[in-house]
């Protein structure tokens, strides 16, 4: 529909608040602390011009939800992790680029739609995110939701479109997922310094995932998201979308070169500090078969069809 | 109380016993919280105006709010499924919370400045009744932090002027590690943790249970949200369960409607997946008598009942 923008880098990284709050609690939490430092540096010293986050700690309902208030100014705490203090924020939002993302949303046929309200709850994750990669707003930024009901279709289109916004405006990128791995915590209290990934097979699959983020292959992990879901995914949601997001927006193909920062237990979640450069190469062994969507059409209305 | 001294006389000992009366759950309340009821009520807290909307809903939380006011009681308790923790329960622990709520969803339609009091002593009690029960605990303490809307939609609609604190506790994400059996249980175990610290704290107490029935949204909202020709159930069968567990309620048939809960998750989504319904049950014993229902209508799709159920039989009514 467009032509390609400059996607200057991705990064996937956790929502929890440890590495922002507590990183000298637990020495995993300060690596990923530190892996956090190395990709705001390296965000500081590129020609980006805009930061664009998909984050799954921001659900939406109506469609995909697109921040664009130009100084969203607030206190956040987080609702598990209260007592490891508040994160007050002000943040720089590109509201052009906003405006356009969502128009780019329509065209392509998705329900979206900006917010721009004082006070707007923005999420743990986004804020984590911002705080650390972009402290003192050097690049503007744009956060978009992660729909509850969306699936795999929904957010390929969705990534199209933050990518026809890019192209249109010029903006040249870093993308940024907020996520877990494994996204299974432990529901008790923990001593930090015992924190650990919650079982030897979440640990297993994570580090399967980070294998494959280190070789570049990012529409490889895209399309073995179902399966991903299916085995470290606790049913919060119904699919395991951020790798959807991410190589849609970034360029649904392996040629990238990738470096784990950081892998680390978050209260038992596997957390990851990742980059993924754009590259000329390519790597993988597998050739997938499911459709490459350009536009949404909505529900197909299974359930009313032939209903008594 | 009569006694023998020291010197083998008789004499009278004159110790006060100070014994407490025991508190009580004085109503439970299954009340929705889509802000749209607020936001349809057009309150001075609010900041968007609408031209109403939802009317079913808003007349029946009115018929409630009266019945209220003529209940002597200390406290409302509310398990809100907006507050989720997947570390333990969580209960509000400083005195007073003032900001401003703005829904992550429907921001268009919330921005709530509020002014909440909690009961902290009765919060306290709970948590510490729950923990004895085994169940993972914490106190939230951050001054900074901000009260769900769950919380507050339900409390507004239930009572406008605000001149009775309040006790969130969050909802426990046991169905999503877990299962909705799991959830069952855990909040089972909540609720008979909470009535000891009800009885041993001597208040009166209303308990919430603040969600929807069957949860399914659509993902489009009608360019005026209280367009009434847009709104409706998102498909037959959410209805049909919705009304087979309003059915269970009229007939006081509770324990089998907790039974059956997980079913109903599973097929509908249904928002009692937080545990509200479960917990509040558990801490009335699973009332075997009729709710009074005081309203049902869809809300972006879902289905919202509210109801409540009385367990003063000489004050109990057949409201709808």
């Amino acid at each position: 529909m467009s032509e390609d923008p400059e996607i200057v880098m991705g990064l996937y990284v956790p929502p929890h608040p440890h590495p922002l709050l507590a990183p000298d609690q637990n020495e995993g939490w300060g690596r990923l602390r530190d892996a956090f430092d190395v990709c705001r540096q390296r965000i500081e010293e590129s020609d980006a011009d805009l930061i664009l986050i998909y984050s799954t700690t921001w659900p939406s309902i109506v469609g995909h939800q697109i921040q664009a208030h130009p100084k969203p100014v607030f206190t956040h705490v987080d609702d598990d992790f209260h007592f490891l203090g508040s994160m007050p924020y002000e943040f720089s939002m590109d509201t052009e680029y906003a405006n356009e993302f969502r128009d780019a949303c329509e065209a392509r046929g998705l329900q979206s739609r900006t917010v721009s309200y004082d006070g707007f709850p923005i999420d743990t994750g986004s804020v984590v995110a911002l705080k650390l990669l972009n402290p003192d707003n050097r690049i503007p930024a744009c956060i978009v939701s992660s729909n509850v009901y969306s699936n795999r279709a929904e957010q390929i289109v969705l990534g199209k479109a933050a990518r026809d916004a890019m192209s249109k405006l010029g903006r040249k990128a870093v993308v940024v997922v907020v996520a877990s791995l494994s996204n299974r915590m432990f529901t008790e209290y923990i001593d930090p310094s015992e924190d650990r990934i919650h079982s030897p097979k979440d640990d297993e699959w994570n580090r399967k995932i980070l294998e494959f983020f280190s070789d570049g292959r990012l529409e490889d992990i895209s399309q073995l998201s179902r399966e991903i879901q299916g085995q470290v995914r606790v049913s919060k949601v119904v699919a395991y979308k951020p790798a959807w997001w991410m190589a849609s927006t970034m360029g649904q193909h392996n040629n990238y070169d990738g470096e784990v920062l950081a892998y680390e237990a978050l209260h038992g979640a596997g957390g990851a500090v990742i980059q993924l450069t754009p590259s000329a190469g390519s790597i993988g062994d597998k050739e997938f078969d499911e459709d490459d969507v350009e536009y949404y059409h909505g529900d197909r209305d299974v359930l009313g069809k032939g209903a008594i | 109380m009569k006694a023998t001294g020291p010197s083998g006389r008789f004499s009278l000992d004159w110790s006060v016993s100070r014994v407490m009366a025991k508190g009580e759950i004085v109503l439970g309340c299954l009340a929705p919280h889509p802000p749209h009821v607020v936001y349809a009520e057009n309150p001075e807290q609010n900041e968007p105006f609408a031209e109403g909307g939802w009317e079913a809903l808003r007349w029946g939380y009115h018929r409630l709010a009266r019945k209220l006011k003529t209940i002597d009681y200390d406290c409302i308790v509310t398990l809100t499924p907006h507050w989720q923790t997947y570390v333990g329960t969580h209960f509000l622990g400083l005195e007073r919370f003032q900001n401003i709520s703005v829904d992550p969803i429907f921001p268009n339609l919330f921005r709530f400045h509020h002014d909440i009091k909690v009961d902290v002593e009765l919060s306290e009690l709970m948590c510490e009744e729950a923990a004895e029960a085994g169940i993972v605990t914490k106190m939230m303490r951050n001054p900074d932090f901000r009260v769900d809307y769950g919380t507050i939609v339900s409390c507004h609609m239930m009572n406008p002027d605000w001149d009775k604190p309040v006790v969130t506790i969050s909802s426990n994400r046991s169905t999503h590690y877990y299962s909705n059996e799991v959830m069952n249980d855990q909040a089972t175990a909540l609720g008979e943790a909470v009535l000891k610290a009800i009885e041993k704290s001597g208040k009166k107490v209303v308990l919430v249970a603040s969600h929807s029935l069957s949860h399914r949204h659509f993902v489009t909202e009608a360019p005026l949200p209280e367009d009434m020709s847009r709104e409706h159930i998102y498909n037959h069968s959410q209805y049909v369960w919705d009304m087979k567990a309003i059915d269970m309620m009229r007939k006081g048939e509770m324990r089998e409607l907790i039974d059956i809960l997980p079913e109903m998750i599973e097929q509908t989504m249904a928002e009692a997946e937080g545990g509200g319904l479960t917990w509040m049950m558990a801490a009335m014993g699973m009332p075997d008598y009729p709710a009074e229902i005081y309203g049902y209508q869809s809300v972006i799709g879902t289905g919202n009942a509210i109801a409540a159920w009385d367990p003063n039989e000489t004050t109990r009514e057949i409201v709808l």
